[in-house]
């Protein structure tokens, strides 16, 4: 029988099939863990006097409530508070005590989770990869089955390296065709979200494919199976092929010489086969894609940048959108910009912080506007120093922090302000989410700089003639809106 | 793991929809190695203001707050992040239930696991429960059944059933956490890496 990618990789990790009374008792090949959702779970084990079942199929990082301030000279670092320094602390001793490999402020690899471990080859294709972290459908770009899981769940793979699932639903998004000029797979993943709805993945895992999935390379793929959850599904896919192969090539943890030609054979059978079925099909025009921007509190309140926002549909949306204070029937373009932050395991690669930089050569920040740019790990932070892409950044005006999450969750003291209105690369516009009372609107790295430069929310293909609307009319129409 | 047979409890409304996980605790209040004392910021940016009044507008501060043990939300209940502190948020605050029509995956995973009971209902009864705040439910776990009360305008009494996967109903009638099954099964998972590292 065909079988979908998903069923593979399901099937090659059953340690017990499910049955009516019991889910299935399903591998786990990769746990990776973090300051936030782990002291629990290690705390459970205590309490019940268990070890870590695989510590070599552990790998911790920490990232949420690292500071991304540089230590001082006596190489103290500067926490948001004593409890956040005790949670990074509690990390390093359960890592430890469990022989657990941590990336801790030494390691030359630390980084926000999601970023670092595909960076080291620890995500390879034909995987299952858990993490207590939303975002670890990030993975999927890989043909990995990698979701989020509660910190309980941290504790089961912590002791069994296994998983109590029932098997999800599966969901194909086809998106053919080629994506405009000035239109990255932010947008991309943006559009499709406001397309198909917050919720439509729930209980689904979304295979990404069709030809504009095809043509994206590595760091785009990771940047749309990172918003699968922002649809709902737990974990996203893109079948393995020969771009997810070249990028592996090499990396730390993968084979290497004739294992990894061998493994790479594995991974392109992989694919779903032609004939495979899913329980839902959507098919997506790339053509219809432009820069995309969020205008309210969910990531599929969405509107392509020079298009006027919708009218609220109910009274979730006329709240969510006087909370943004955005008027409908009119585009966002214009709106006064507090701060713009780049970063985030959505976008915060190289690539990503490339096309933010390639906005900023030779303009400057706007007057008025805070611009964070914060690496997604150290590899990427030092491959943008090589290039000299922290001067540029520094030079425009914006501030080059160390790796960490930073802004996106506003957890570690880097945070926007109540009222504030944010440009923000990262994944999630929920109310408070980046600072109590910020107000987030997602966008692309490109987009992101575009703003940073005019001060206002600015169509990134049209940077030069926003910057003289700006220089005409300092006073943008959406200000008088604001507190 | 505290068992969950029978509730009887009137309803808490927030009607708003997509209420994610960010609401439910939000991220400040994560920088805890512990499960504990998260009761107090359970929706605390609706509960309280930038001042850290108590906001009167909100109904998480009103008296049925105090009463009620469910919670009837908008569609697409706890979506967003996989912060278990949310479930635990809930629970310390008061609530053994919550119910919407649709219930974020990884959220309805981790309340199961500590006895959080989340059930999604059909549309029409969704409706009714976000119009009467305040009815008085009965919850029976091992019959799967909500006991919808009488009410004005001539609605009687009735039962709906809710869906609850058989191994988490256990958990919840017994009282007890899903690792001591998972910890039993060591034998079949060691047989298992061992298949795999011969292939
Ligand atoms: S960057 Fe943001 S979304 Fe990604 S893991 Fe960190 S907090 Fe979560």
């Amino acid at each position: 029988m065909s079988q979908t990618l998903f069923d593979k990789l399901w099937n090659a990790h059953v340690v017990q099939p499910e049955t009516a009374d019991a889910p299935a008792l399903l591998y786990v090949d990769l746990h990776l863990i973090h300051e936030v959702t782990s002291p629990q779970a290690f705390a459970e084990l205590a309490a019940r006097g268990l070890k870590v079942r695989c510590p070599e199929r552990t790998v911790a990082t920490m990232d949420h409530s690292t500071p991304t301030w540089a230590a001082d000279l006596q190489g103290q670092r500067r926490y948001a508070s004593e409890q956040a320094w005790e949670q990074v602390r509690t990390l390093m001793e359960n890592c430890d005590r469990h022989d657990i490999t941590l990336h801790d402020w030494d390691s030359p690899n630390r980084g926000v989770v999601h970023v670092m471990a595909p960076e080291l080859g620890l995500t390879r294709p034909g995987m299952t990869i858990v993490c207590g972290d939303s975002h670890t459908s990030t993975h999927g770009a890989f043909g990995a089955l990698a979701f989020g899981i509660g910190t309980s769940e941290v504790g089961h793979v912590l002791a069994t390296q296994c998983l109590l699932q029932r098997k999800p639903k599966t969901m194909r998004i086809r998106i053919e065709g080629e994506l405009g000029p000035g239109v990255t797979a932010k947008d991309l993943v943006l559009h499709v979200i406001g397309k198909v709805g917050v919720d439509a993945g729930t209980g689904h895992v979304i295979e990404f494919a069709g030809s504009t999935i095809r043509a994206l390379s590595m760091e785009g793929r990771m940047t749309v199976c990172n918003m699968a959850i922002e649809a709902g599904a737990r974990a996203g896919l893109i079948a393995p092929d020969q771009t997810t192969v070249d990028w592996l090539r090499g990396r730390a943890h993968c084979p290497q010489g004739e294992d990894f030609e061998r493994a790479a054979g594995h991974w392109l059978s992989l694919a779903s086969d032609a004939d495979a079925q899913f329980d839902r099909d959507v098919l997506v025009d790339a053509e219809q894609i432009a820069p995309s921007i969020t205008y309210g509190t969910h990531p599929g309140m969405v509107v392509a940048i020079d298009q006027a926002v919708p009218y609220p549909a109910d009274t979730t949306a006329a709240r969510a959108m006087d909370y943004m204070q955005v008027e409908p029937g009119k585009s966002l373009l214009g709106r006064k910009v507090d701060v713009v932050f780049v970063g985030s395991c959505t976008n915060a690669r190289l690539g990503d912080l490339r096309a933010a930089a390639e906005i900023l050569r030779d303009r400057r920040v706007a007057d008025g506007v805070r611009m964070l740019v914060v690496p997604g790990s150290e590899q990427v932070r030092k491959a943008a120093e090589a290039e000299g892409l922290d001067q540029l950044f520094t030079e425009a005006g914006a501030e080059w922090r160390e790796p960490g999450c930073s802004m996106c969750i506003a957890m570690n003291g880097d945070r926007v302000g109540p009222g504030q209105t944010v440009v923000s690369t990262s994944n999630r516009n929920f109310e408070g989410r980046q600072g109590p009372g910020s107000r987030t609107f997602l966008a692309s790295p490109a987009t992101a700089a575009a703003c940073a430069v005019v001060g206002s929310i600015a169509d990134p293909r049209r940077l030069d003639a926003e910057a003289e609307v700006h220089i005409h009319f300092p006073s943008p129409r959406n200000m008088e809106a604001r507190p | 793991m505290k068992p969950l047979r029978t509730l009887d409890s009137c309803s808490l409304v927030i009607a708003q929809d997509n209420i994610d996980t960010d609401q439910i605790i939000p991220a400040r209040f994560l920088t805890t190695t512990s499960r504990e004392g998260l009761g107090e910021a359970a929706f605390a940016d609706w509960r309280f203001d930038d001042q850290g009044e108590s906001r009167a507008d909100s109904p998480l501060n009103g008296p049925a707050a105090k009463d009620c043990e469910i919670l009837v939300a908008g569609e697409n209940f706890g979506c967003g992040s996989s912060r278990e502190h949310a479930v635990w948020a809930l629970m310390q605050f008061g609530f053994r239930v919550v119910i919407s029509s649709r219930i974020a995956d990884i959220f309805r995973a981790n309340a199961l696991k500590n006895g959080l009971l989340a059930i999604e209902v059909d549309r029409d009864t969704h409706r009714w429960l976000l119009a009467h705040p305040a009815a008085r439910l009965t919850i029976d776990v091992a019959l799967g059944r909500l006991d919808l009360p009488a009410a004005g305008g001539g609605d009687e009494a009735r039962s709906v059933s809710f869906e609850l996967d058989p191994f988490a109903r256990i958990c919840l009638l017994e009282g007890v956490d899903s690792l001591g099954y998972l910890l039993a099964q060591a034998d079949d998972i060691a047989k298992f890496e061992q298949t795999r590292e011969a292939a």
